[in-house]
């Protein structure tokens, strides 16, 4: 309950805090539509306005400053019109509907989820094989590490036009940007977890004669679970960003990506905010599900709830 | 598969009799190489029988843990020869001629007692009613029963070292290693394991190599104490009990034991070198 009350009370100043933001950033064209309206302003000139800053805008014109939490177009939307839009366009729309976020977010899914199988099949393979073999620990550890400093960014639209170029399209481009940037942190966790077990555990296995098999499915992988939950969450979530990346470069129709790039060229502030709020409810609900998984998993393997 | 390797002879050499399980002749080892090598064993003698229970006490660096590791074949020596079962350690532990209890329980947490029990059964590839069975017959040896289905975690300390010892009993190895396997136990707990790590060694047969910092526990379990001396490990003196094989806790207040853990303890000073 207290902590139910600390929880609540952040939240609260969050939003208080964004409430806030809207007036400064907002105020200067709430005032220009006003001057366009008819009524008076101060100071009356739009030049002399610019220069003023946004604060004393606000003091001077009192009456603007509620309208600036109902700009249709705001720089800054407020979070009951990024409230409103997610409602809308979740709840008020057919799924089927090219303006609905669930459709959009359904595109985006499952090009996270194939793009995330893919990126963990590829991150366990490599760990197994660079704990195994010292050649493939020297060889490949440098690329994995490499790889991620690329900006996805700047890679993404590569991939998708070499792929294009062999005939590859639509789903699988977007799964293997999501698949880049989540096997890496599935490989560190992984090798991490598959050489946690200590020098005694491994000892024991040798004492009873047991193959590396054995020594691998008995000991190195159930002492990896642990490690390997803990990437996972990390690479769902980068699954996500990687699917979204992979929409942008596409001029894709659908998508969470292909919706905040529509928003930004039409100036559509709320619908950005509300697709950006969408990734995040989504990316979140992903990592409660496997932490959920964890939980089940880890509790039938006797850790302490 | 048939582990009974210890009546076998080797034929070979034709110096091993059929009732010696270890024996070391010149047995060193030497850790690294150069200005930074260690020799952390020196021309070992030993001949351990079947039946034995062998301790092996002294200090910090006097080898008697390396010792054992090399009996287990998990070192290898630098020099002399060694043989387990006339054969060497390393074609012993391919055979499983041992079974090792290391100072911690080191059970696997995901796994309950029972399961803990059956992993090296599993390894070597016993059947599922074999397994049932031993864990059983194992679990009932170090008083467990009925704590099959718990978790490592649920049990204490003294619990799952018993359940350590009785993982290294399942399996058909009539040679017991144990690495100062009761050194994180209190007193009391301590003092009752000891006493039924003799009646498990009456009922079973076993020949033990027992690794101990503890003079008393040496003398109370052995039949043969290996005093050892460090920089380099050696074997400073090897002492044969004449306590009977019948020993309750109160042996510890007879003069013949005491007179023992003296002679123990002098060798101990003897070979400390602090004089």
């Amino acid at each position: 309950m207290k902590s139910l009350v600390a929880v609540l009370t952040v939240l609260a100043g969050i939003i208080g805090i964004w409430y806030l933001a809207c007036v400064p950033m907002n105020i200067k064209g709430v005032l220009d539509a006003a001057e366009r309206g008819g009524e008076v302003v101060e100071p009356a000139e739009a030049q002399t306005r610019r220069d003023l800053s946004s604060l004393a805008l606000a003091a001077q014109n009192g009456f603007a400053v509620t309208r600036v939490w109902s700009v249709e177009r705001p720089r800054l939307p407020a979070p009951h019109q990024v409230a409103w839009e997610l409602w809308d366009t979740t709840v008020m729309k057919k799924v089927t509907s090219k303006r609905s976020l669930v459709f959009h977010a359904q595109v985006t899914l499952s090009a996270t989820l194939l793009g995330f199988a893919i990126g963990t099949g590829l991150g366990i393979l490599l760990a197994v094989g660079i704990v195994h073999s010292r050649v493939m620990d020297m060889s490949v550890m440098p690329w994995a590490i490499v790889s991620q400093t690329i900006p996805i960014i700047a890679l993404a639209p590569m991939i998708i036009v070499v792929l294009y170029s062999i005939g590859v399209q639509g789903l699988l481009p977007k799964a293997i940007i999501a698949a880049y940037l989540s096997f890496f942190p599935v490989v560190v966790g992984m090798v991490k977890g598959l050489r946690s077990p200590d020098h005694m555990q491994l000892d024991l296995m040798k004492t009873y004669h047991a193959s590396k098999g054995q020594v691998f499915w008995k000991l190195r992988l159930p002492s990896s679970m642990p490690y390997l939950f803990a990437s996972l969450k990390i690479a769902i979530a980068a699954s996500l960003v990687g699917a979204i990346v992979g929409e942008l470069p596409t001029g894709a129709v659908a998508g969470l990506g292909a919706r905040l790039l529509a928003g930004s060229y039409y100036g559509q502030t709320v619908q950005i905010w509300s697709a950006l709020f969408a990734a995040a409810i989504l990316a979140a609900a992903l990592v409660a599900l496997l932490g959920l998984l964890e939980r089940v998993l880890l509790g039938r393997m006797g850790v302490k709830a | 598969m048939n582990m009974h390797m210890t009546s076998q002879v080797d034929s070979a050499s034709g110096v091993v009799q059929a009732e010696t399980v270890i024996e070391a002749r010149g047995l060193d080892l030497v850790f690294g190489s150069g200005d930074t090598s260690v020799q952390a064993l020196k021309d070992i003698n030993l001949t351990i029988d079947k039946g034995d229970f062998v301790s092996f006490i002294g200090p910090s660096g006097c080898g008697k843990t390396t010792f054992l590791r090399c009996i287990a074949a998990l070192e290898t020596p630098t020099g002399g020869s060694l043989t387990v079962n006339g054969m060497t350690p390393e074609e012993a532990r391919q055979r499983r001629a041992y079974g090792y209890v290391f100072q911690a329980a080191g059970l696997y947490p995901w796994r309950t007692i029972a399961k803990n029990i059956k992993l090296p059964l599993e390894i070597m590839g016993y059947s599922k009613a074999e397994q049932e069975k031993r864990v059983a017959e194992v679990l009932e040896l170090v008083e467990l029963s009925g704590f099959g289905g718990k978790f490592p975690w649920q049990l204490s300390g003294g619990m799952q070292q018993r359940a350590s010892i009785a993982r290294a009993l399942a399996f058909d190895a009539d040679l017991l290693l144990m690495d100062e396997p009761f050194g994180a136990l209190d007193e009391i707990v301590r003092d009752h394991l000891n006493e039924q790590l003799l009646k498990l060694w009456a009922r079973t047969d076993k020949t033990i190599g027992f690794v101990t910092h503890s003079i008393p526990e040496a003398v109370y379990l052995s039949t043969k104490i290996v005093v050892m001396s460090p920089r380099p490990g050696r074997i400073h003196e090897v002492i044969e009990s004449t306590l009977p094989k019948e020993r309750p806790l109160d042996i510890r207040d007879t003069p013949e034991f005491i007179k023992i853990a003296h002679r123990v303890r002098e060798g101990l000073r003897a070979g400390h070198g602090y004089e």
